[in-house]
């Protein structure tokens, strides 16, 4: 049978092992600087996992060693339990989605789906029946004869998730696949993928720089910069607890207060900031006491004035900015050293009170505050 | 209410029609300035390739030599049948026009044009017009068959005939080795002068050796020259085209030095011990490929560079991560892209190569030579203008039906020349 079948049965036997496996990889282009950092990482069968982080954060030069069109500089990468550090790409059954997608422009959308079957000398009845499926899966089944310039961004995007898909490999890598889409488009392509995904039951390891893709479609995110991973987490927890300020303000809106810790006890720390006022934090990623830190709080989880009453901390703010949003209101407010402080309000009939120039107090509880790496 | 939607109405109507107005006016200033832009070249080309090219087309049919000196004898050449031998009249004004023609010194073209089909025709008309009697002994028929038999012969009035017809197909007949017998049917020549259709055949042989050459060291070329950054393929890109900023005449020169029995190519391989003698690479079709080859490498690889930079290298690590070995991937994916580029180049080396004469000229021996050099040797040795144009109507001909076959094949508007 094929190679698909002999994998597939070789992973059965060992359920629990990690589907993929990073083990002190490093990457190196031009033997000064690291791009790829001693990368460890375990992906489960089945997982969504997206690999996000800023451009040259070194998550598509991993995404790219997996594929095999980069050759790690050192350390190995196993698929499956076993090393394909010798395999080349066309032997390692991984589908992939490329940035731009990538359909031959010569073939059309059929021939495009049919080629991974036809390299594999599947026989022409089951190429026929595997490619109309493939349609069918993304809805496409009108569009065989067309060529891939005939299609819009949307339909291509479909069609190249449909060709990584076709010959059922084990594992499906995508390289930022809808960064060419309009937004509507693009949040549209995260469910049909998500589900797709859920359907097919596949490993898919995700590149993305957009957190917003990485929340709504994975299982476990892996938030990268300077070729380390920061964190690596389930989306939830990524969100509300992030372990260090590049997490926190990468992920989802932040706001941040420098200080400086005075003393830590119990995972809590209380910090001075630089007017002269005192928060209590839960300790994260701070050093001893005299040591500065930055505290993160997200904007939705601040109350102002009496809804505050009785959360740990009380901090005086000056309305800066007023901006309607419709369903909520967003404050700019200047707290401390900090005169971009977002606070999120659900409108009350006393939202009209907050115009700028106005003085209010910001309350939040120490469990959302959380004391990082200085910055 | 009622009324100001009204007046709003018509007033969007004529809004509408001054609308109009004001298009048609900026259309017309940007469709003339467009032609302003393209007038130059367009009568550039229309006085210097397309006047040439048509002329030459005449040319290559035009008859005018008898009808010109002889126009009665011609006028009434046509009017006969062309059986057996020509009424009287006929005898009678070739007679006088030929005395005149004598008088007036203008029998040199009439001469020429006979003799490209009988070949003593010249030395027979002027032996006849020399000292011709003012009036004829008997008939003009039987004074002139008396003073040469030739005039005797239904053949020489076939020939008569048709060098008085407006227009004539013997030279593009004779390009292509054919010719009319007497009866006016066309036959093949003998077979002593049958050369040309061996030429034609030689010249695109020679062109197709050359292209195919071309195709197999430019691909390579272009295609690393496509996969390198931009700063180190535009570096190398200079040196592709370097040959174009030394004269072909230097070049082919260059490559005569080269090639010849004491030459450092033939020097070296002595050294290295690879031949004990010197091998004949030039003046034979060896030197002619490595000189025409050397000069077309860059049309090839100029279209063809510029279609694979077109492509990008995700198309094969598609291909790859797809399950296709790289030897399949470049087949099935890469190849199968670089087509118009593939087809661009093989065409302009094809039709350049096919009108080379300078290089086999200078680097090729006596049966290297191409069509091009027959159509210097009848412009320029013989001054058979209506040959040098057939050969030339023949190869435009062809060339032409080639780039039918391309477009049919390929499409034109897919074709990129770099």
């Amino acid at each position: 049978m094929t190679q698909t079948d002999t994998s597939r049965s070789a992973g059965a036997s060992a359920p629990d092992s990690p589907h993929v496996e990073f083990k002190d990889v490093r990457k190196t282009y031009d033997g000064e600087t690291l791009v790829v950092k001693n990368l460890n990482l375990q992906i489960r069968r089945g997982e969504f996992l997206t690999l996000l982080g800023p451009s040259g954060s070194g998550k598509t030069t991993s995404l790219m060693m997996l594929a095999g069109f980069e050759v790690p500089t050192s350390g190995d990468i196993r698929l499956a339990g076993r090393s394909i550090a010798g395999l080349p790409p066309h032997k390692r059954d991984i589908g992939m989605v490329f940035q731009n997608y990538a359909l031959f422009p010569h073939m059309t959308v059929a021939e495009n789906l049919a080629f991974p079957l036809s390299v594999r000398k599947m026989p022409k009845a089951e190429i026929e029946d595997r490619v109309g499926k493939a349609l069918r899966m993304v809805h496409l089944e009108k569009f065989d004869a067309r060529r891939p310039a005939e299609l819009s961004g949307g339909q291509q995007q479909r069609v190249a998730l449909a060709r990584a898909l076709v010959f059922d490999p084990q594992l499906v890598l995508m390289d930022e696949p809808l960064g060419a889409l309009d937004k509507q488009l693009r949040e549209h392509m995260q469910l049909e993928i998500k589900h797709i995904h859920e359907s097919l039951g596949v490993t898919v390891v995700y590149v993305t720089h957009d957190q917003t893709e990485a929340l709504t479609m994975s299982d476990r995110i892996a938030v990268f910069n300077h070729g380390v991973i920061q964190q690596i987490d389930v989306p939830d927890r990524l969100y509300q607890q992030p372990c260090n300020s590049f997490v926190a303000n990468f992920i989802g809106e932040n706001n941040r207060l420098k200080g400086v810790v005075r003393d830590v006890a119990g995972g809590k720390c209380r910090v001075d900031l630089t007017n002269g006022e005192t928060v209590l934090a839960t300790a994260v990623a701070v050093g001893q006491a005299g040591e500065t830190t930055t505290l993160s709080v997200r904007p939705e989880r601040i109350v102002l004035d009496a809804a505050g009453v009785g959360r740990d901390n009380r901090l005086n703010a000056r309305v800066l900015e007023r901006i309607y949003l419709g369903d909520h209101l967003r404050l700019r407010l200047a707290v401390a050293d900090s005169d971009d402080f977002m606070v999120k309000v659900p409108f009350a009939d006393d939202a009209q009170v907050f115009q700028a120039g106005h003085a209010v107090s910001v309350c939040w509880a120490a469990e959302d505050c959380r004391a990082l790496d200085p910055v | 209410m009622t009324a100001s939607s009204l007046t709003g109405r018509s007033g969007a109507r004529i809004e509408s029609r001054n609308l109009k107005a004001q298009l048609r006016r900026t259309e017309r200033r940007r469709k003339l300035e467009a032609a302003a832009l393209v007038a130059p070249l367009l009568i550039f080309l229309a006085v210097f390739f397309l006047a040439p090219i048509v002329g030459m087309l005449i040319r290559s049919v035009e008859n005018s030599e008898l009808p010109t000196t002889m126009p009665e004898t011609a006028a009434a050449l046509r009017q006969w049948d062309g059986i057996d031998l020509p009424p009287e009249p006929v005898f009678a004004s070739f007679a006088r026009e030929l005395a005149a023609g004598q008088r007036d010194r203008t029998l040199a073209g009439v001469a020429k044009r006979l003799t490209y089909e009988v070949p003593n025709m010249r030395s027979v008309l002027f032996a006849t017009a020399r000292g011709l009697p003012e009036t004829p002994n008997g008939t003009w028929r039987d004074t002139l068959t008396a003073r040469d038999k030739t005039w005797g012969d239904p053949a020489t009035w076939a020939v008569m005939r048709r060098a008085a017809a407006p227009v004539t197909p013997l030279y593009m007949l004779a390009s292509v080795d054919r010719e009319m017998d007497a009866s006016g049917s066309i036959v093949k020549v003998a077979s002593d002068r049958a050369i040309y259709i061996d030429i034609f055949i030689r010249t695109f042989w020679m062109a197709a050796v050359v292209t195919v050459w071309c195709l197999v060291l430019g691909y390579p070329l272009a295609f690393k020259l496509a996969s390198l950054p931009p700063r180190v393929s535009n570096l190398l890109m200079i040196l592709v085209l370097l040959p174009f900023w030394t004269s072909i005449l230097v070049r082919t020169g260059a490559w005569v030095v080269l090639l010849q029995r004491e030459g450092p190519i033939n020097e070296a391989l002595q050294w290295v011990g690879l031949i004990s003698e010197p091998l004949q690479l030039v003046y034979n079709r060896v030197g002619v490929y490595v000189a025409m080859i050397h000069i077309l490498l860059p049309f090839m690889v100029l279209p063809l560079y510029s279609v694979m930079r077109g492509i990008s290298p995700a198309y094969m690590r598609a291909a790859t991560s797809l399950g296709a070995t790289p030897f399949t991937a470049f087949r099935r994916v890469y190849l199968p892209q670089t087509i118009p580029g593939v087809g661009a180049g093989c065409l302009l080396v094809f039709i350049l190569g096919v009108g080379y004469y300078i290089t086999p000229a200078l680097v090729g021996g006596a049966g290297d030579q191409m069509v091009s050099y027959f159509v210097a040797f009848f412009t320029n040795q013989t001054i058979n203008w209506g040959m040098a144009a057939a050969l030339g109507s023949v190869l435009l001909i062809a060339t032409l039906l080639l780039y039918w076959v391309y477009a049919r094949l390929v499409g034109i508007d897919r074709m990129r020349m770099g």
